[in-house]
């Protein structure tokens, strides 16, 4: 008996608090961000994030390290495919093609002399996982992670990036500059071997094509 | 006839039936569109956001959306089901609700039929639902279903016990079924609710724990007649599927949300006037009379109203056999003991 | 009420049909793609088999093909709750092997941040066993409180539930400047809305009468069946890979170990794990006010951290105490860049073993909260 008149005490009790509580919280300052009015916006009552890190008005205050889109800079790339071999989801494809030495070739941003042409440079976000892997290996910082996340499209293949600025002249011209050269290297080489028989043949033609790694 | 002031104003008798018979729904269908959105505005508050704020300012115009989608959808029947008995389910469910707006009294100038059995007539429509549930779980021909709609019968039936007996303790109190001679008989300030005792010396002190808690008992009951939570067995959980409303799309769905919010206000309406004075003005005859009495029966519905939100976004679900238990264990034997010492009370008065 | 349900269902001499119902592969809740094959006799539940593959992503298939860093982005979408308490026994079992020493501060981020994620953890299987049971608000309300730390996280790893921060001999970035205020201020947080939590859903009656003594586990089969973490604490065995096999700098820090005591029914009931997890949000504020005192201000976190992972030849295996449970590696390694094999101990699909014990002669509805109160997620269970 005492059990029972005790449970329905216990029922009445207990739901009284709880509607105390949410009552309370009727009148509570609102937690909710009208997201494209207001962009991730700090405000007083934010727990977490101190004036670390204040964005700009239009931004709003996604940290600067945040992990979304990739940015490549291609001027800064030279095509050395760590990015590629790094990659665990294997999104990023890169085919570059060797200078040749006599070439008008333009130095990367940085000043660095441009070892290969950088021709084909996709990164496809449907397949990327934003671990910033890719980020470490790059000897020249041209990878990098935005914090830009807007960029939704309507057909998965607009989410093919592609970096690359070459055209397909451009490519198709060094292409051949290329097979010239070996082509003279050869011959050169032939030439050597039907001179001097003796020696060994250790200039092997080194310019090939190379395809992104696995 | 008298008490209502159509027949005043209008003389064809024939028109002023229709129209004391559309008023009501047109009131049902403003009430539905507040409290439809209110149920969303508290909801979110309660819960530190802000709800629906992008259709009109502040999302007022989200309940109009809300009909409107339920109204463009496709009916689908299917097709191994009773198709009278699943069209009709709806309908009768919203009838059971509306035709209860018959006797209720908006203020002392209006009740579209001041009938003199009439809480007994309330207490017999609100029975209705029961039918149009079952009706619903059955015709649907899916076994969850059937199984929601059998468990909320056992729920309405088992719960309108307790809240049967406490209509017979007020109808005991005031000596009358008449709704309006019930309000009238609360008239004066606020002490003389039923709540408080009804009206009489100052010894109804010793009544006054009892009253309280047939109180809450009633409002425990009613809570599980219109199957809100925390007795939503029914709508809610039943075996992970929706119960008894699976298998309705479209105006059908409309309808039986349309039925559970109009009897929320039934609900809510007899609760306050059974205890709270109805349309009476709780400072007597100040901001009294026939047109503040409608502010004052709608401020006080509305609070029940309100409250039976607040408690949806509170509390757990109970499970079906401890409502059971609640109900035969806890509700009736107490009701039945408040029941005994008010109808003393209202002996020795 | 249970022992009038159990009598129920031993006494019926009468032979019904028993009924098989599939709780299927959708959940209203955030458990993921469980199927449930149900054998109900009327409303008591006879039999459950799980059956469970619809998550399957060949994590360990993929992790022969990768180097060792590579594989821990996968590492992270396994439990995806509580990625950082994911990487960390991968990141210790290959330290192990390699003999890398870690500096201090680097400890102490590392056990800040798994804490952090323990809380965070909680807090989501608190939530989805109120909402399970029909309560929505503390839903929210825990929510909103697991913002507060996943903004911690992104201002210092980028991703806010995928995190990748964790890497071999270090981390990858450092904290910023303000991250032990941050702290502070969660914890500070977390404390509050605890206590209303502790109001609103868990000492609430009715929450109370639908948990307690329902999906009761006794502790030695618990044990029997290798459970781990709040689902064999609630039982009351105080077994805590923290407390009683110490690694990283666990030992330096005063917590407790909390059980479960059948405080509103029997022991190891549903209301049990749920308090422990409960309980154990404190403990993880009490260790991360320690550690945020006694972290070292300076020192670089990517000093030890080798160019290259080479793995001498051998095998380890190496676990830690996840929110839900122990969680181990088992790796083993051919002297090279890949691993030969990685086999993790996935904790929810030990945990979920036990579900068909424990829901025999329960309610249907019943058998909804005994899932939760297990608290497993598909993508460990899967992989």
């Amino acid at each position: 008996m005492k059990d029972y008149i005790r449970k329905i005490w216990l029922g009445i009790y207990t739901v009284l608090i709880g509607m105390g509580i949410t009552f309370k919280h009727l009148f509570a300052k609102k937690v909710t961000n009208q997201y494209p009015d207001r962009w991730h916006p700090i405000d007083e009552n934010f727990i977490g994030r101190r004036s670390f890190y204040k964005g700009d008005e239009k931004r709003g205050d996604i940290p600067p390290n945040s992990r979304n889109r990739i940015f490549l800079d291609i001027d800064l790339c030279n095509g050395c495919m760590g990015c590629v071999r790094a990659c665990p989801v294997n999104c990023i494809t890169v085919e570059t093609l060797k200078v040749v030495p006599g070439d008008n070739v333009q130095p990367l941003k940085d000043g660095s002399k441009r070892g290969l042409w950088v021709t084909k440079y996709d990164i496809d976000f449907a397949k990327c996982c934003f671990c910033s892997l890719c980020v470490d290996p790059c000897p020249t910082n041209a990878i990098m992670m935005t914090p830009e996340f807007e960029y939704s499209s309507y057909d998965r293949k607009d989410l093919v990036y592609r970096f690359s600025d070459m055209t397909e002249e451009e490519i198709k011209e060094k292409k051949q500059l290329l097979e010239k050269f070996q082509a003279e290297k050869k011959k050169e080489a032939a030439a050597k071997k039907a001179a001097q028989p003796k020696q060994d043949v250790t200039k092997e033609t080194k310019g090939e094509v190379e395809k992104g790694d696995e | 006839m008298e008490h209502n002031f159509i027949y005043n104003l209008i003389n064809n008798e024939v028109i002023a039936i229709i129209a004391i018979s559309l008023l009501p729904l047109i009131f049902v269908l403003i009430y539905a569109l507040i409290a439809i959105l209110g149920e969303l505005k508290i909801a979110s508050f309660v819960q530190e956001r802000l709800g629906p704020m992008r259709t009109g300012p502040w999302g007022i115009i989200q309940p109009v959306a809300e009909v409107v989608k339920l109204i463009q959808k496709e009916d689908i029947t299917p097709s191994a089901a009773d198709k009278k008995l699943f069209n009709m389910a709806p309908y009768i469910m919203f009838i059971g609700a509306y035709a209860a707006f018959a006797v209720i009294p908006f203020s002392s100038a209006f009740v579209p039929a001041n009938i003199n059995v009439g809480l007994f007539f309330l207490f017999a429509v609100g029975a209705f639902a029961i039918i149009g549930i079952v009706m619903g779980g059955w015709a649907s021909n899916n076994k969850y279903s059937l199984l929601g709609a059998m468990r909320s019968a056992s729920q309405i039936i088992s719960y309108e016990i307790p809240a049967g007996i406490a209509l017979l303790t007020i109808a005991a109190l005031a000596g009358t079924l008449n709704l309006q001679e019930l309000i009238e008989a609360q008239s004066g300030w606020f002490w003389n609710w039923f709540l408080f005792g009804g009206d009489g010396s100052v010894w109804k002190i010793f009544v006054l724990p009892f009253t309280f808690s047939l109180f809450l008992i009633f409002l425990v009951s009613s809570l599980a007649e219109t199957n809100r939570t925390p007795f939503d067995i029914p709508e809610g959980e039943s075996e992970i599927v929706a119960g008894y409303h699976t298998e309705y799309s479209g105006i059908k769905f409309a309808m039986f949300f349309f039925a559970e919010y109009a009897n929320m206000f039934v609900i809510s309406a007899l609760i306050t006037i059974l205890f709270l004075g109805g349309w009476n003005s709780p400072f007597g005859e100040f901001l009294g009379g026939p047109i503040w009495g409608v502010f004052w029966f709608i401020i006080k519905a509305f609070f029940f109203v309100f409250v039976q939100i607040w408690l949806r976004w509170t509390l757990p679900r109970l499970r079906v056999d401890q409502l059971m238990y609640m109900s035969w264990k806890v509700l009736v034997p107490f009701s039945f003991l408040c029941f005994f010492a008010i109808s003393l009370w209202a002996m020795l008065k | 009420m249970s022992e009038r349900r159990r009598i129920e269902f031993e006494y019926s001499g009468v032979d019904t049909e028993r009924m098989r119902v599939n709780v299927g592969p959708q959940h209203p809740s955030t458990h993921g793609v469980l199927r449930l094959e149900v054998e109900l006799e009327g409303e008591i539940v006879t039999e459950v088999i799980p059956h469970i593959g619809y998550l399957h992503r060949c994590f360990e298939k993929h992790a022969e093909a990768m180097t060792y860093p590579q594989v821990i982005p996968y590492i992270d979408r396994m439990d995806y709750i509580s990625s950082m308490n994911n990487e960390w026994p991968y990141v210790m079992a290959i330290e192990k092997m390699c003999d890398i020493k870690i500096p201090e501060k680097v400890e102490y981020i590392r056990l800040i941040c798994a804490e952090l994620n323990r809380i965070a953890n909680h807090q989501i299987a608190v939530a989805t066993f109120g909402l399970d049971a029909g309560a929505f608000t503390p839903f929210l309300y825990l929510f909103r409180d697991r913002e507060w730390i996943l903004n911690v996280f992104e201002t210092i790893s980028g991703g806010r539930l995928l995190y990748n921060y964790y890497c071999v001999g270090g981390l990858r970035n450092d904290v910023y400047p303000t991250f032990k205020e941050d702290c502070l201020d969660i914890v500070r947080q977390v404390r509050a809305t605890n206590k209303e939590i502790m109001d609103l859903l868990v000492y609430n009656y009715i929450f109370v009468e639908r948990t307690a003594k329902v999906g009761v586990l006794p502790p030695d089969v618990a044990i029997n069946y290798g459970c781990s973490g709040p689902v064999l604490r609630g039982s009351g065995n105080a077994f805590d890979l923290r407390r009683s096999e110490p690694y990283s700098i666990y030992d330096r820090f005063d917590f407790d170990v909390q059980i479960g005591k059948g405080e509103v029914g029997i022991v190891g009931d549903s209301w049990d794990r749920n308090i422990v997890r409960m309980n154990e949000m404190e403990e993880s504020c009490k260790i991360i006010e320690q550690a945020v005192a006694q972290m070292p201000n300076t020192g670089d976190v990517s000093e030890a951290i080798p160019k290259k992972v080479r793995v001498p030849k051998g095998e380890i295996y190496c676990s830690a105490e996840n929110p839900k449970g122990e969680l181990g590696f088992y790796i083993v390694s051919d002297g090279g860049q890949k691993p030969f094999r990685v086999r993790p101990r996935a904790t929810s699909f030990i945990n979920l073993s036990v579900l068909p014990e424990i829901s025999k002669g329960y309610m249907i509805a019943d058998l909804v909260l005994i899932l939760g109160s297990i608290d497993i997620v598909l993508g460990e269970i899967d992989r």
